[in-house]
C-alpha cells in the first residue's frame, strides 16, 4: 500500500446516473490465456481434476440459472442454460479428455487449446450472431477454468458491503451475481452506451462509467473512488478538497432528488385546474417494477422490442405473455400501453432473417414486417390479449402510415382475440387500440383515423426525422433535428385536434414529452397524456404545477406564428423564468 | 448404415434454436449420427451443438443425415422429418 498517492482523473463514457463516492472492488476473473501450458505424467489424476470442475461448474450453472430466473428474466436465463449445453456438447469436453489422454496436456491445457479452439470457429464465421456466441463459450470455459485452478480472486458473489465495480467489461453471467444492494457504480476498461453494462446500470439506478481504457489498470482494489456517471470523471486517490467538492455536489444532487420526490404523490394539474396524465417509458417488465413509486401514473410505451432483441430465438406466446403481464401487474390497473414489435433492418434479429436494405428507416420494419409476417404478429397479440385479464392493457401499432395499415392491424387484433376466445382462453375485457403518429402520412391524416383508433400516441422522435427529413445520428445535418419546428408543430396541433373532435384522446411518448421546456407548449395544444423516461417524471409534474393552462393556451397561440425553432426556444425559456 | 438428404427449410438457417431440437432428438438413439454437408468434405458430429451450429448452413443448405447403429433407420427418419418440418418454426 502506498502512503503517498497523488490524485488522478480519468475520464470515460459517463452512461448512467451520477456522482458516487465508495471503495473500489477491482473483479479480475482468470483469463484462459494467463495459463502456462504444461504437460503431466499423471494423466488419469489430470483426468480426475478436469472431471471434478466439470461437474461443479454444472452445479454453480445451475444456480445461476435460478438465480436469474428470479433477478434478470428469462431471457438472460436461456443464455446460461445455452453455456449448460456447451459444457456437455461432444465437441467441448471430450476433446479436453483426448488432450490429456492421448498427448500428456494437463488438465488446465487442455481447457485453453479447446476452447480457443472452439471459440475461435464460431469468431470466424460471417454472422455476428455466431461470433457472439464465441463469447458465451469464453464465458464457461473461464468458469471452468477458474474452479479447475481453484482461483481465489475475488469473486463478485462475496461482496457484503457497497462497492464501485472495476472491471474489464462485464457478462451477464457475472451481473447475474450481484447483490444489487451493494453496488453503488460500475467501472470498466470497455463498453458504450448500448452495452450491455449500460442498460443494467440505467435501469437499476446504478451509476456507470465504462470506456475508461488501460487507465483502469491504476485503479487499486479497495481503494477509495469517486465517480460520475453523467460526466464520465473518475478520481483516484482524491484530496481532501476534491472529497469535499464532490460531498457537496452529491449533497446538493440528492437534495435536489428529494425535492423532486415530494412530485411522487401529486398529479400533474395546472394551477388552474386542468390535469395531465404522467406516464412512462420502459422496455423491460423489471422495469415496471418501481414505477407507481417514481410517480408514473401509467405506462405510455412498453417497447416489446428488448423481449426479441435479447433473444436467441423467436420469443414463444408464453414468454412474452409472462412479459407483458408482468407489466400489467406491475402497474396495479393503471393504463399499460403496449407497443407491437417495431425493429428494422437497422437491428439484427437473427432469427428473423431481415433483407439488408439501402435505407432501412423506410422499408420493412415494424408493422410492415408484422403484416407481412402474421404468425409473428397474432402470436405477439394473442400473448398481449391474454395479458390484459391481468390489468389495464392498451395496444398501439408503430410506423402507421395509412388506413390500409391500420385497418389490417386492427382486423389481425380481432382474429387473434376470436381465436383466443374460441378456444376457451382468459382475455378479459376488449382492449383499447391505438396507433404511434410517426409518420406525416398519417400526421396529415388524423381526422380519419380519429374516427377508427381509440387513440394516439406521437413518436415525436421519428416525426421530426420524416417531416424535416433529416437523420438525427448525421453529425452533418443533425442541426436541422428539432422538436420545435414550427411544420411539427402544426403536425401535433393537428393530431390532438383531430382527436378532440371524435372524442379520443392523443399521448406522445417521444423524448418531447420529457422536456420540461416543451410543457407550456403541450399544455396549450391539450395533450392528453405525456409518455417519457421514468427520470424525467418528476421534473415535469414540478413544472406543469407552476403553469396555468389559460397563459399557455395564448403562448402556443403566438408560439404557433413564428418561424423557426430558435424562436419558439427562447420565447418558451422566457415564459418558463416568469412562472413560479 | 442409413441415411437420407434433406433441405434446411428455417428461414435464419441452422441457429442454436434448431440445432439445440436437433441434438435433442439425436442424443436419444444409441447409433452414431453425422451430417454432411452437400459439396463439402465436413463431417459433423450429429450430437454436438457446437458442431452443427459452426457448420454455417443457412435455408436452402442440403445435408446427409447418416446414422450407423441399431436404431440407425428410426434415426435418420426422426431427424429428417425434423429438418424438413422447419424444426416447428414459422
Amino acid at each position: 500500500m502506498t502512503t503517498e498517492t497523488i490524485e488522478q482523473r480519468l475520464t470515460g463514457l459517463g452512461v448512467s446516473e451520477g456522482i458516487r463516492i465508495g471503495r473500489a472492488f477491482v473483479y479480475k476473473p482468470l483469463k484462459l490465456d494467463d495459463i502456462k501450458e504444461s504437460k503431466t505424467d499423471q494423466p488419469d489424476e489430470e483426468l480426475a481434476r478436469l472431471e471434478q470442475a466439470k461437474a461443479q461448474c454444472a452445479l454453480e450453472l445451475g444456480e445461476l440459472i435460478e438465480r436469474a430466473k428470479l433477478t434478470l428474466g428469462e431471457e438472460k436465463a436461456a443464455i446460461l442454460k445455452g453455456q449448460i449445453s456447451f459444457l456437455n456438447d461432444p465437441a467441448f469436453y471430450p476433446p479436453m479428455q483426448k488432450l490429456i489422454q492421448n498427448e500428456q496436456w494437463s488438465a488446465e491445457t487442455a481447457v485453453r487449446r479447446t476452447v480457443n479452439q472452439v471459440a475461435g470457429l464460431f469468431e470466424a464465421m460471417a454472422s455476428e450472431y455466431m461470433r457472439e456466441r464465441a463469447a458465451d463459450i469464453r464465458d464457461v470455459g473461464g468458469r471452468l477454468m477458474t474452479l479447475l485452478v481453484g482461483h481465489q480472486g475475488a469473486r463478485l458473489s462475496d461482496i457484503t458491503s457497497e462497492v464501485i465495480i472495476v472491471a474489464d467489461d462485464l457478462t451477464p453471467s457475472d451481473t447475474v451475481q450481484l447483490d444489487k444492494q451493494f453496488v453503488l457504480g460500475f467501472v470498466t476498461r470497455i463498453g458504450g452506451k448500448t452495452s450491455h453494462t449500460a442498460i443494467l446500470a440505467n435501469s437499476l439506478g446504478i451509476a456507470a462509467v465504462l470506456g475508461l481504457g488501460s487507465a483502469i489498470e491504476q485503479i487499486q482494489h479497495g481503494e477509495e473512488l469517486i465517480i460520475n456517471g453523467s460526466t464520465g470523471e473518475c478520481v483516484l486517490y482524491p484530496k481532501e478538497s476534491t472529497k469535499e467538492d464532490f460531498a457537496a455536489a452529491l449533497a446538493a444532487e440528492q437534495k435536489e432528488q428529494e425535492s423532486l420526490n415530494a412530485y411522487r404523490e401529486l398529479a400533474a394539474v395546472t394551477k388552474d385546474g386542468f390535469s395531465f396524465e404522467i406516464a412512462a417509458n420502459i422496455g423491460t417488465p423489471q422495469e415496471a417494477a418501481g414505477l407507481l413509486e417514481k410517480g408514473a401514473e401509467a405506462i405510455g410505451l412498453y417497447r416489446t422490442e428488448f423481449l426479441f432483441m435479447s433473444a436467441s430465438q423467436m420469443p414463444s406466446e408464453e414468454t412474452q405473455f409472462e412479459a407483458y403481464r408482468q407489466a400489467a401487474e406491475a402497474m396495479q390497473g393503471r393504463p399499460v400501453v403496449i407497443r407491437t414489435l417495431d425493429i428494422g433492418g437497422d437491428k439484427e434479429l437473427p432469427y428473423l432473417q431481415l433483407p439488408e436494405e439501402l435505407n432501412p428507416f423506410l422499408g420493412y420494419r415494424a408493422i410492415r414486417l408484422c403484416l407481412d409476417q402474421k404468425q409473428l404478429f397474432i402470436t405477439q397479440l394473442r400473448a398481449i390479449i391474454r395479458a390484459g385479464a391481468y390489468g389495464n392493457v392498451k395496444i398501439m401499432f408503430p410506423m402507421i402510415s395509412g388506413m390500409d395499415e391500420w385497418r389490417q392491424a386492427k382486423a389481425l387484433y380481432e382474429e387473434a382475440r376470436q381465436q383466443l376466445i374460441s378456444e376457451g382462453a382468459n382475455v378479459g375485457e376488449a382492449i383499447e387500440i391505438g396507433i404511434m403518429i410517426e409518420i406525416p402520412s398519417a400526421a396529415l391524416m388524423a381526422d380519419r383515423l380519429a374516427k377508427e383508433v381509440d387513440f394516439f400516441s406521437i413518436g415525436t422522435n421519428d416525426l421530426v426525422q420524416y417531416t424535416v427529413a433529416v437523420d438525427r445520428m448525421n453529425e452533418k445535418v443533425s442541426y436541422l433535428y428539432d422538436y420545435f419546428h414550427p411544420a411539427v408543430l402544426q403536425l401535433i396541433k393537428s393530431v390532438i385536434d383531430a382527436s378532440n373532435k371524435h372524442g379520443k384522446w392523443t399521448g406522445m411518448c417521444g423524448s418531447m414529452a420529457g422536456d420540461p421546456l416543451a410543457a407550456p407548449l403541450l399544455v396549450g395544444l391539450g395533450l392528453h397524456e405525456w409518455s417519457m423516461s421514468p427520470s424525467a417524471i418528476q421534473r415535469i409534474k414540478q413544472t406543469v404545477r407552476k403553469l396555468e393552462r389559460s397563459a399557455c393556451e395564448q403562448l402556443t397561440e403566438r408560439l404557433l406564428d413564428l418561424d423557426t425553432p430558435a424562436e419558439i426556444r427562447s420565447e418558451l425559456e422566457a415564459f418558463l423564468k416568469l412562472q413560479q | 448404415m442409413h441415411s437420407q438428404t434433406v433441405v434446411i427449410q428455417n428461414t435464419a438457417g441452422f441457429h442454436i434454436r434448431p440445432a439445440q431440437l436437433f441434438t435433442e432428438k439425436a442424443v436419444q438413439f444409441q447409433s452414431t449420427i453425422l451430417i454432411k454437408p452437400e459439396g463439402t468434405a465436413t463431417v459433423a458430429d450429429g450430437k454436438s451443438i457446437l458442431n452443427l451450429m459452426t457448420l454455417g448452413l443457412d435455408k436452402g443448405s442440403v445435408i446427409t443425415i447418416e446414422a450407423e447403429g441399431p436404431d440407425e433407420a428410426a434415426a435418420v427418419a426422426e431427424l429428417s422429418e425434423l429438418v424438413e418440418s422447419g424444426f416447428g418454426e414459422e
